[in-house]
C-alpha cells in the first residue's frame, strides 16, 4: 500500500563514497549499490520537497503551516550539505558548468546536465547514461525553451526538463527504472526497493541537482514567503481609486501574491502587485494545471538524468 | 483489554448510532470538519466542508428503558459560511467549518461560534414551540382586515405549534484574519473570545464585531525569515487572563493578558527536549502540535503531535507529565508519510469529563483512548462492520513487525485515506462522538 521506497529508513551512518571505487569492475548496478545511501536518502528527501513546496504554489491557497515545514526541512538539508561540504562541491561543478554551457540560470541544472560531459562528476563509478547526450551539445535545449515558457512559474529545477528529449538519449544500459516511476507503479519488491533508494539523486550529478535546486530554494523561500507582504506600493494611487478602497483593510494584502499571480495578475487593484509578481510572469491558469501532470513526468526524467 | 474508561469498573465501549451517508462515495462537501459536545452535553454540533452545521439533541432519556441511553437526532441543520471570492487577490475562501464551540446557556436559546478560515459567526438557535393566534387587524395567513370589518376586539393568544428549531446569525466577525483561522475559544468571563491564525491571535468582544484586538503577533517582519506558525490556541477554563497557544516546532507558550496588551512574550513556555536518538530529517514535522486542550480542572493541559499525545502540569514546562504514543509503528513510515502528504494531518484530542481519560483519532479508522490512572490503553474502530446496536466494540491492534496474529491488522494494510481527526466526549458521561470522513458515529458506555 506504501508506494515504492517507503521502507527505506535514513540511517545516521553514511557509507564512503569511496568504497564504490572497489566495485569498478562490477556490473553497475552494484557499483550504484556502494554509494551513499543516506545523501541518497536526502537527496531524494529533498528533492521530494522542492517539488511540494512548487505544488503548492499552484494551489488556491496554501497551508502555510505545510509551507513552513517543508521549507524548513529543505533549510535543514541545505544545511547539512553544507556541512558536509557537498555543498560547496556542487557550487563549484555548477558553476563550472554554467561558464561552460553559457545556458541561462533558468534552464537550470536539467541543461547543464544534458550538455555537460560526464567527467565533471566526482569520478565515481556509476553508470553514464548520458554521452551521447553530452556529444551533441544542448539539443535539449529548443524543447526546454517550450517548456519553460509553460512551466516558469514553478521556477523549478526539474521543472524545466522536456519530457521528451532526454527520453531519446536513454541508454540501454541504464537498465533500472528510476525511483520516481517505481514509487508511482507502487510495487512491492524489496529488491527493486533498495535499487531505487540508491537510484535516485546518485552522485555529484545529483549534487548538482541539488546545488541548482538550492538555488532555486532561495527563489523557492522567496516565492513561498517573501511575497507575503506586499512589496510597499509606493506609488501614489488615483485618488479616486484610494477613496474607493479606503476602508479596506491594508493587512488583507499580506497574503501569499504568488499564487495570485499564478491566476491572474490583471485583477490587481490599485496596490501594483505586478511588481512583485514580475519574477513569476504571467502564467494562465491552464498551463499551471498542465504542469502539475507535468512534474510526475519530468520528475522521471530528472530522475533518469541524474540518478545513475 | 476490554476497555478505559474513569473510574474503577472497566468501561466498554458499545456502537450506539451513525449519522451520514451509507455510500463509499464521499460528497466532498460531506466531510466532517468539525465536532463539539455543548456545555450540557445535550447537544451535539457538526460542522463540514460545505459550511453546514447540523445540531443533534439527545432525547430525553426513556426511563422505562434503563438499558439504552437516549440518542441524538437531528435538531436543526444550517448553512453556517458560504464560499467566497477574494477578489483582490484572487483567491478562494474556503466555506468549510474550522470550529465550532458552543457559548455557556444564558436563556432558552443556544449561541454557537462557528468559523471557516477568515470568518467567524455567532449564531442563535432557538425553539419556537408556540405562534400567536388571534390578531384584530390581520388574517392567520397575513392578509389585513379592513379596520371597518372589525365588530369586536380580542387580545391575541399564543396557541402550540410544531417546533420549529431557528437558527439565525447574530453577530459576524470579519476581516480580522489575513491567514486562516485554526482556533477560537471562548474566555471564562463568558465576555470575549480569541481567534487564532497561522501567525496572529485576535481577542475580541462577544457584542462587537467592527473591533477586535491582536494579542499576539509571531509575524517576521521579512516573511523569509517566518519558520514556525501557530497551530492551535485555548483559554484557560477558569482563568480567564491566560491562554495558550502551540507552534509548528512543537513549543506550547502561555501567555497572561494581564502582563501586557501585546502578549508576544510568553509567561510560560513548554517545550521537550528533543530525544537525539529519534532525530530525522522528519523531527520537526512530527514535533508540530495539531491541537491543545486544557483539562476540565484547569491544572493539565494536553498537546497532540503526529506521533503521541502529551500532558502538560501547567506548573512545569521542562517536559510533560505524561505520554501516550498514538501510533508509534508508523515511526518507520515518516518518508511515505511526508510523501502522500499524510504526515501533516492535524488530529485533534479530548478529554473526558473528569480528566481521567483522553482520546485521540488514528488512521485506519481507528481511534485510541488512554486511561491515565490505570495507565491503559485501548484502539477502537469505527466502522459500519462493528455497528449493530448496543454492540460492544473489540479492541484492535496494529501488528508493527512481520509476525502478525490473528485479528491483528498489519501496517501496510492500514488505509491512510480513512483518518480520526475529530472525536469529542460528552462533559459528563461516558458518551463519545468520532468523526470518520463523512460520518459520525456515536458510542457509549454498556449499561448494566
Amino acid at each position: 500500500m506504501f508506494p515504492k521506497g517507503t521502507k527505506r529508513k535514513f540511517s545516521d551512518s553514511r557509507e564512503e563514497p569511496v568504497a564504490g571505487g572497489e566495485d569498478v569492475n562490477q556490473s553497475s548496478l552494484a557499483a550504484v549499490r556502494m554509494l551513499s545511501s543516506y545523501s541518497l536518502q536526502r537527496q531524494s528527501l529533498l528533492d521530494m520537497s522542492l517539488i511540494k513546496l512548487q505544488l503548492c504554489h499552484m494551489l488556491v491557497e496554501p497551508n502555510l503551516c505545510r509551507s513552513v515545514l517543508i521549507a524548513n526541512t529543505v533549510r535543514q538539508i541545505q544545511e547539512e550539505m553544507t556541512q558536509d561540504g557537498t555543498w560547496q562541491i556542487m557550487t563549484q561543478a555548477l558553476s563550472a558548468a554554467n561558464a561552460a554551457a553559457q545556458c541561462s540560470a533558468d534552464r537550470l541544472v536539467a541543461t547543464e546536465v544534458l550538455c555537460r560531459q560526464t567527467e565533471a562528476a566526482q569520478g565515481e563509478q556509476v553508470p553514464k547514461p548520458f554521452p551521447v547526450v553530452g556529444s551533441e551539445g544542448c539539443p535539449a535545449e529548443e524543447v526546454l525553451e517550450e517548456e519553460e515558457a509553460a512551466a516558469a512559474e514553478v521556477g523549478m529545477t526539474m521543472s524545466t526538463v522536456s519530457p521528451q528529449a532526454p527520453t531519446s538519449y536513454l541508454p540501454g544500459t541504464f537498465g533500472m527504472d528510476p525511483c520516481w516511476e517505481e514509487e508511482e507503479t507502487g510495487e512491492d519488491d524489496d529488491d527493486d526497493e533498495e535499487e531505487d533508494s540508491e537510484e535516485c539523486g546518485s552522485g555529484s550529478e545529483g549534487e548538482e541537482r541539488e546545488r541548482d535546486s538550492l538555488v532555486e530554494d532561495t527563489r523557492t523561500a522567496e516565492q513561498v514567503f517573501g511575497t507575503f507582504e506586499i512589496k510597499n506600493p509606493a506609488p501614489s494611487p488615483d485618488p479616486a481609486l484610494e477613496e474607493l478602497f479606503s476602508d479596506v483593510d491594508a493587512s488583507y494584502y499580506d497574503l501569499d501574491t504568488v499564487l495570485t499571480g499564478m491566476q491572474s495578475v490583471p485583477k490587481m487593484g490599485p496596490y501594483d502587485l505586478l511588481e512583485s509578481l514580475s519574477s513569476h510572469g504571467p502564467s494562465p491558469l491552464s498551463s499551471s494545471t498542465s504542469c502539475r501532470s507535468d512534474l510526475n513526468e519530468l520528475d522521471h526524467i530528472m530522475e533518469i538524468i541524474v540518478g545513475s | 483489554m476490554a476497555g478505559a474508561g474513569g473510574g474503577s469498573n472497566d468501561v466498554q465501549w458499545c456502537f450506539s448510532q451513525v449519522k451520514g451517508a451509507i455510500d463509499d462515495d464521499v460528497a466532498e462537501a460531506d466531510i466532517i470538519s468539525t465536532v463539539e459536545f455543548n456545555h450540557s452535553g445535550e447537544l451535539l454540533a457538526t460542522g463540514d466542508k460545505g459550511g453546514r452545521v447540523v445540531i443533534f439533541q439527545q432525547e430525553i432519556e426513556n426511563k422505562s428503558q434503563p438499558q439504552c441511553r437516549s440518542e441524538y437526532n437531528v435538531y436543526s441543520t444550517f448553512q453556517s459560511h458560504e464560499p467566497e471570492f477574494d477578489y483582490l487577490k484572487s483567491l478562494e475562501i474556503e466555506e468549510k467549518i474550522n470550529k465550532i464551540r458552543w457559548l455557556p446557556q444564558k436563556n432558552a436559546a443556544q449561541f454557537l461560534l462557528s468559523t471557516n478560515d477568515k470568518t467567524i459567526k455567532l449564531w442563535k438557535i432557538s425553539e419556537r414551540d408556540k405562534r400567536p393566534e388571534g390578531y384584530n387587524l390581520k388574517e392567520e395567513d397575513g392578509r389585513y382586515i379592513d379596520p371597518n370589518t372589525v365588530t369586536a376586539l380580542r387580545v391575541p393568544v399564543f396557541r402550540p405549534m410544531d417546533l420549529m428549531v431557528e437558527a439565525s446569525p447574530r453577530r459576524v466577525f470579519a476581516n480580522a484574519h489575513t491567514y486562516h483561522i485554526n482556533s477560537i475559544s471562548i474566555n471564562s468571563d463568558h465576555e470575549t473570545y480569541l481567534s487564532a491564525d497561522d501567525l496572529r491571535i485576535n481577542l475580541w468582544h462577544q457584542e462587537i464585531t467592527d473591533r477586535s484586538f491582536n494579542i499576539v503577533d509571531i509575524k517576521p517582519a521579512n516573511m523569509e525569515e517566518l519558520t514556525e506558525v501557530i497551530t492551535a490556541a485555548e483559554f484557560h477554563p477558569h482563568q480567564c487572563n491566560t491562554f495558550v497557544y502551540s507552534s509548528s516546532k512543537g513549543t506550547i507558550r502561555l501567555c497572561d493578558m494581564r502582563a501586557s496588551a501585546l502578549c508576544d512574550t510568553h509567561s510560560k513556555l513548554f517545550e521537550e527536549p528533543e530525544d537525539p536518538s529519534n532525530r530525522s530529517f522528519f523531527s520537526e514535522i512530527i514535533s508540530s502540535i495539531s491541537d491543545v486542550k486544557f483539562s476540565h480542572n484547569g491544572r493539565y493541559m494536553m498537546t497532540r503531535d503526529y506521533l503521541s499525545v502529551k500532558i502538560w502540569d501547567l506548573n512545569m514546562e521542562s517536559r510533560p507529565v505524561e505520554t501516550y504514543q498514538v501510533h508509534e509503528y508508523l515511526r518507520n513510515k515518516l518518508c511515505s508519510l511526508y510523501e502522500n502528504d499524510c504526515i501533516f494531518d492535524k488530529f485533534e484530542c479530548c478529554w473526558n469529563g473528569n480528566d481521567s481519560v483522553v482520546m485521540t483519532g488514528s488512521y485506519n479508522n481507528f481511534f485510541r483512548m488512554f486511561d491515565r490512572g490505570q495507565r491503559r490503553d485501548v484502539t477502537l474502530e469505527a466502522s459500519r462492520e462493528g455497528s449493530k446496536p448496543q454492540q460492544v466494540l473489540k479492541p484492535r491492534k496494529v501488528c508493527a513487525d512481520g509476525k502478525r496474529k490473528k485479528d491483528e491488522i498489519s501496517v501496510d494494510s492500514l488505509d491512510f485515506n480513512k483518518k480520526i481527526l475529530h472525536t469529542a466526549w460528552h462533559p459528563q458521561d461516558n458518551v463519545i462522538a468520532v468523526a470518520t470522513t463523512n460520518n459520525l458515529y456515536i458510542f457509549q458506555d454498556k449499561v448494566n
